[in-house]
């Protein structure tokens, strides 16, 4: 029943958009029509050497994604899928790519392998093609197989190995398939593409290897043999054997001890003299040991002085010589490093991997790097300065200030000094370093800082000179100024020290991000960026006459992009980009005047204005809104109040498309968050967009497609449109509790072992809680008996979550304020239901007991309103 | 299939400022969802006086024997002190209050005086007297620049700009978010003046714990140093003003029951000089009224002529009592059970 789909499958690669759509549209009709048929002709097709290559790699990829997708649900589908399928049809479609094997194709084979692994991923754990592992394990052992054969199975066994998990099968053919590959791997297999195939599946298999690597004597084995491949004559199977070894470094941390001495021999010679592709690789290694050393230290207990046992500190006692080696890396920079944002290179490897040492060592790694700066700072040859400075920079974060504060407050005037050096990657390194020395050494808040009142004029004075250096200087600038600003937040009196100099800080910062000399829109976003983090963190009280200032200057900016010339995407995407930079500025600014009586005016009186432009933003587009708009309408809506009501009939399409944009959830979750700001804003005011509102929020509850993080707010907003409309709520009380109840046992069956789905679970379960918190509370006075019939089942929620050992303080502070709530919104109704709980006096005795003043507070009134409700008879 | 990203991030990373904004957009929401449904509790607890004494944590033992016992660690109060409303925090709550809830909650908090019917102990000395101005009793607010006067009832009668703190959006004022006031006033319709009888919170703090000694001296000092005392302009569109209070003795008495005032007088009022300020009636309050004092002790027609007859309005209340409409109500009688089943 196979077809003939060649000519389709050339046809849907076609230049032609006509020609193309239609074979699109017949492969289409042809898999929904008959799945199985469709399948086995693209198995077909794969499988015939005589077919062109373009038909059969294109019937590959379509055989590839009828068996996999990366969303779930749909993944799930396609599963079920396949697993219906008729099983003489699947035996045949698995023969055609078991052959396919043997191809003399090497394109055609790759892709049987990747589609062999698909299916295996969905048989071997329901014991569906237990003939598989035999069949590939009888290539590699028969000696009369073709080496090009060896090579497709290995690729095809590493490949399957990544798929699915040890447990899936017997130990023996665990072993098997291991041995397979690592024979392949030997120094004694004659063919290199052989042997490169082998040392890339175990690559692949390496998690699948668990069993093979708790037993000595086999991880003594494989270790052997990755070592022997790191030196092998040809570069890629060394490449492919020193990335064994980077993955090694973290999947078998605690067991890599005996191995060290021969991985830093290894490491070393390859950074040292090997091919960059192998030197990058081995450098990796480095820093994947930081990270894991940096992770165990995380979890350490600091009184305890003695870490977990398997912490083997690596990288403290290969110090000495690893630090001396990443320094060399250091000298051998591109000579357009800065340019090419592509660009990682041995110096950028090796620089990274010495700040990730500093981080896990901390001080003992200054007196090894101080030297080097010192030795190589003042040379006249380019590349030691910047070797030199960046080597400084890299040691700032990690360890004590006690340790770095004498060294940077020596080199900070030599560095402002360099900021004037004759050469580019000098000042961007320099650059750098000052805004990590600012942003790790200036805390004025805490009592440390390398400014002071006598060098900061010196430092601005330096800074705003530099931004108008190269766009690559002047975006590391903007970094540095962003620090300095960041520093003086909420630091009291020095606070002021940087209020003289904003004024200069905000023109040369406008003036950066109108710079047109940048080939990318980099510069222009770290200017905004960092002018929001100077107006965000600026004393109010001595700058609102600038802030003032600014907001009619960045409006009339926005204003500005509706008359951009649009002719391509690009030009559209360049709007967006800028528009977003705007109303993120817009929004800061909001928030900031907005936050004190004295300048809340002044938004109030430009608020028409504000809104009419982000309306234009909006309507620059069509299909999608445009996020950061949305974001700072936000910020409007809560600065306005009452007010905003007369935005609403204008505004309310885009909110609507914005709730339903699933694809970008952070669209979608941004504008759930801007109902909530309407609710508070208008209270009642809202209600007559409340139906079309609900409908899309419970559109987007049931929709399997919206990322899951949006649907705790979907929650919380319920609550939030509950308590602005009261009684109001009735009607939609038969929708939205369902969704309640039916998220509340979700929350009961998640998976506690997950920590992400722990996190995502206290978040469902707070706002599930919000949403029954601003329902009572809305019912409160008029019509809480609608809520009587729900109340055993919240009760039950309530309980369920009182016993959960993972609930975090926010979910507990929920849950107590709901029972209160409960309690106040049906009074003596509820005593009932309580006759047989005794868990909330478990729960309030907690609460009573706890450090946190406000859920105190929360269960003492709870404790209260309970009180009253059993005090009252009937 | 997989590849291990060699690349890391080099030098400083793009710093994430949508992110950022994101985030403290979140945070702001979570925090106005917090305050908002604090809010609508708070409500609630100022219906209830709770004793924090009675909640140490070392006794969390609440537990429910039979579903009609009471709770023994919570004493629900009598009705007076239900009212009674201690709590800073839920003063400024109140002072954000909007709509229906700022009118179920004003309307409960006004402190309401006893008739006197007889004269208490140590007048002379522990007592004040004013004469009352005749008009509308209403709680003055101050809050976020705008100030709001509300009934008895709860219900709004003006809303306008003042000098009192946060009583208007004027760039000169310095108050916070946090600044606000309540005052105890009566309108006095013929020269559109707020006679201010008390002071519940002043500037953010709460007086309903301090004495009406301490009251009277600070609304004395602090009302004049606003400007709320003068003319009314455009960032102040209602005069204040305190009226003059006298202690209890002869001289007092005397001046307070025949000085001249500017206002058309409504009786006089006795505050006793210890009492706290308390919603609801209170006997530390008492009011008289004589033909001398308050054109409204009988009624009169449009003449100005005492009419044959005096008409009473009473109210049957829920409890079978009868009373009289007026202010304070008077009891006089109640009606048994049998009668009330026949009406």
């Amino acid at each position: 029943m196979a077809l003939e789909i060649t000519q389709y499958l050339l046809a849907a690669q076609s230049p032609d958009a006509k020609i193309r759509t239609e074979a699109e549209s017949a492969l289409g009709q042809f898999r929904d029509q008959n799945l199985p048929g469709f399948l086995l002709s693209l198995s077909v097709e794969l499988s015939n050497d005589g077919k062109p290559t373009e038909s059969r790699r294109l019937a590959g990829i379509v055989l590839k994604n009828s068996l996999d997708a990366k969303e779930a649900a749909r993944k799930e589908n396609l599963i079920q899928q396949w697993v219906s399928i008729d099983i003489s049809i699947k035996s045949q479609i698995k023969s055609f790519l078991l052959n396919t094997l043997g191809s003399s194709v090497s394109e055609a084979c790759h892709t049987a392998a990747q589609v062999i692994a698909k299916i295996a991923s969905i048989e071997i754990p329901r014991k569906e093609w237990p003939e598989l592992i035999g069949l590939l394990l009888a290539n590699m052992t028969q000696p009369d197989r073709p080496a090009s054969l060896k090579q497709a199975t290995l690729e095809t066994l590493g490949y399957v190995c990544e798929e699915i998990s040890h447990h899936d099968l017997v130990q023996d053919e665990v072993n098997a398939i291991l041995t397979a590959v690592v024979q392949g791997m030997n120094v004694s297999e004659a063919n290199p593409e052989v042997r490169l195939a082998a040392t890339r599946a175990l690559f692949n298999a390496l998690d699948f290897a668990q069993t093979n690597f708790e037993n000595e004597m086999e991880r003594n084995y494989i270790m052997k043999v990755i070592c022997d491949a790191a030196l092998a004559k040809e570069t890629e199977i060394r490449q492919a054997a020193f990335e064994c070894l980077v993955s090694i470094a973290s999947t078998y941390y605690e067991v890599l001890e005996p191995y060290m001495l021969r991985i830093f021999e290894l490491t070393s010679n390859a950074v040292k003299g090997d091919e960059e592709a192998v030197a990058l690789q081995a450098v990796e290694f480095w820093s994947s040991i930081c990270d894991e050393e940096m992770e165990l230290q995380d979890y350490e207990v600091p009184e305890s002085g003695d870490s977990s046992a398997s912490h083997s500190r690596f990288i403290e006692k290969a110090l000495p010589t690893l630090v001396p080696m990443l320094l060399e890396t250091l000298l051998k920079q591109d000579e357009d490093q800065d340019q090419d944002d592509g660009t990682w290179n041995l110096a950028m490897a090796g620089g990274t991997c010495l700040c990730l040492v500093a981080r896990t060592v901390g001080d003992a790694v200054v007196p090894l790097v101080m030297p080097f700066v010192e030795a190589n700072i003042s040379k006249t040859e380019w590349r030691a300065r910047e070797a030199a400075t960046y080597a400084f920079g890299s040691i700032l974060e990690g360890p004590s200030t006690e340790k770095l504060s004498p060294m940077v407050n020596a080199g900070l005037d030599f560095l402002l000094s360099a900021m004037k050096d004759a050469n580019g990657h000098v000042k961007d390194t320099t650059a750098w370093t000052l805004s990590r020395i600012f942003e790790l050494l200036h805390s004025p808040a805490t009592g440390f800082s390398v400014i002071t009142p006598a060098n900061l004029q010196r430092i601005l004075g330096i800074l705003l000179d530099s931004i108008k250096d190269a766009p690559h200087v002047a975006e590391k600038v903007c970094g540095a100024i962003y620090y300095i600003a960041q520093g003086y937040e909420d630091a009291g009196t020095s606070s002021s020290l940087l209020t003289p100099f904003l004024r200069d800080i905000i023109t040369n910062l406008i003036a950066t991000a109108d710079r047109t000399d940048s080939s990318d829109s980099k510069l222009r976003s770290s200017a905004y960026e960092t002018l929001n983090e100077v107006v965000r963190c600026s004393n109010l009280a001595e700058t609102s006459q600038m802030i003032v200032e600014l907001l009619p200057v960045m409006m009339s900016k926005l204003e500005q992009t509706s008359n951009l010339q649009i002719v391509s995407s690009d030009d559209r995407e360049k709007q967006g980009d800028l528009q977003a930079s705007l109303c993120g500025v817009l929004q800061v600014i909001i928030q900031k005047l907005s936050s004190a009586d004295e300048t809340k005016p002044i938004i109030l009186q430009a608020a028409d204005q504000i809104m009419v432009l982000f309306l234009n933003v909006f309507a620059c587009r069509s299909s999608t809104v445009h996020e950061e708009a949305m974001l700072a309408i936000g910020a409007l809506a809560y600065a306005t109040g009452l007010e905003f009501g007369k935005y609403m009939q204008e505004f309310y399409k885009y909110l609507e498309m914005g709730l339903q944009n699933f694809e970008e959830y952070q669209v979608c979750a941004i504008s759930v968050g801007v109902v909530g700001d309407i609710c508070r804003a208008l209270d009642d005011k809202v209600l007559p967009y409340c139906d079309g509102i609900m409908t899309l929020l419970l559109k987007d509850l049931s929709s399997g497609e919206l990322h899951r993080s949006v649907k705790p707010p979907i929650f919380s907003c319920f609550g939030d449109i509950a308590l602005a409309i009261g009684e109001h709520f009735e009607k939609y009380i038969s929708y939205a509790l369902p969704m309640m109840q039916s998220a509340s046992e979700v929350c009961a069956q998640m998976d506690d072992n997950d920590e992400e789905m722990v996190e995502y679970g206290n978040q469902l379960r707070r706002s599930i809680f919000e949403a029954y918190s601003g329902i009572l509370q809305g019912f409160k006075n008029s019509r809480a008996d609608l809520m009587l019939p729900h109340a055993p089942h919240l009760l039950q929620f309530i309980e369920l979550v009182a016993n959960d050992r993972h609930r975090d303080e926010s979910v507990t502070k929920a849950a107590v304020a709901v029972l209160g709530d409960l309690a106040d919104a049906l009074g003596s109704n509820i005593k009932t239901m309580f006759k047989d709980r005794a868990f909330f006096t478990e729960l309030l005795g907690e609460c009573l007991q706890s450090d946190d003043e406000q859920l105190k507070e929360t269960a003492t009134w709870t404790q209260g309103m309970l009180g009253r409700a059993f005090s009252v008879y009937g | 299939m997989a590849t291990h990203e060699l690349r890391r991030p080099f030098k400083r990373p793009a710093i994430s400022d949508q992110q950022r904004r994101r985030e403290i957009s979140l945070q702001r929401q979570a925090q106005n969802r917090r305050d908002a449904q604090h809010q609508a509790r708070c409500l609630a607890s100022t219906i209830l006086t709770l004793q924090p004494a009675q909640y140490e944590p070392a006794e969390p033992d609440l537990q429910l024997q039979s579903e009609t016992e009471l709770i023994p660690e919570l004493e629900i109060e009598s009705q007076e002190h239900r009212r009674d409303l201690r709590d800073i925090d839920d003063v400024r709550q109140a002072s954000r209050l909007k709509g229906v809830e700022a009118r179920q909650w004003f309307a409960k908090q006004l402190m309401l005086p006893e008739w006197m019917i007889d004269v208490p102990e140590r007048l002379n000395t522990d007592w004040y007297v004013f004469a009352r101005p005749a008009g509308k009793r209403c709680f003055v607010v101050s809050s976020n620049g705008t100030t709001i006067s509300r009934l008895r009832n709860g219900s709004m009668l003006h809303r306008f700009p003042s000098a009192l703190p946060s009583g208007a959006r004027t760039s000169k004022s310095s108050h916070s978010g946090q600044s606000y006031c309540i005052l105890d006033c009566i309108f006095h319709e013929p020269d559109q003046t707020y006679y201010v009888i008390d002071m519940v919170c002043w500037a953010g703090m709460s007086l309903y714990e301090c004495t009406t000694e301490f009251r009277f001296f600070w609304l004395n000092s602090k009302l004049v140093e606003t400007g709320a005392c003068d003319a009314p302009s455009s960032y102040h569109k209602f005069r204040f003003s305190t009226v003059p209070i006298y202690n209890c003795d002869q001289e007092g008495l005397n001046a307070a029951y025949t000085g001249p005032v500017p206002y058309v007088k409504d009786g006089l009022l006795f505050c006793n000089k210890h009492a706290h300020y308390q919603s609801g009636n209170t006997p530390l309050i008492l009011v008289w009224k004589d033909e001398n004092c308050s054109q409204y002790v009988i009624d009169t027609d449009s003449k100005g002529q005492v009419p044959n007859k005096q008409q009473v309005v009473l109210e049957l209340l829920f409890d079978g009592k009868l009373a009289t409409s007026d202010d304070p109500p008077v009891i006089f009688g109640c009606l048994n059970e049998d009668f009330i089943q026949e009406v």
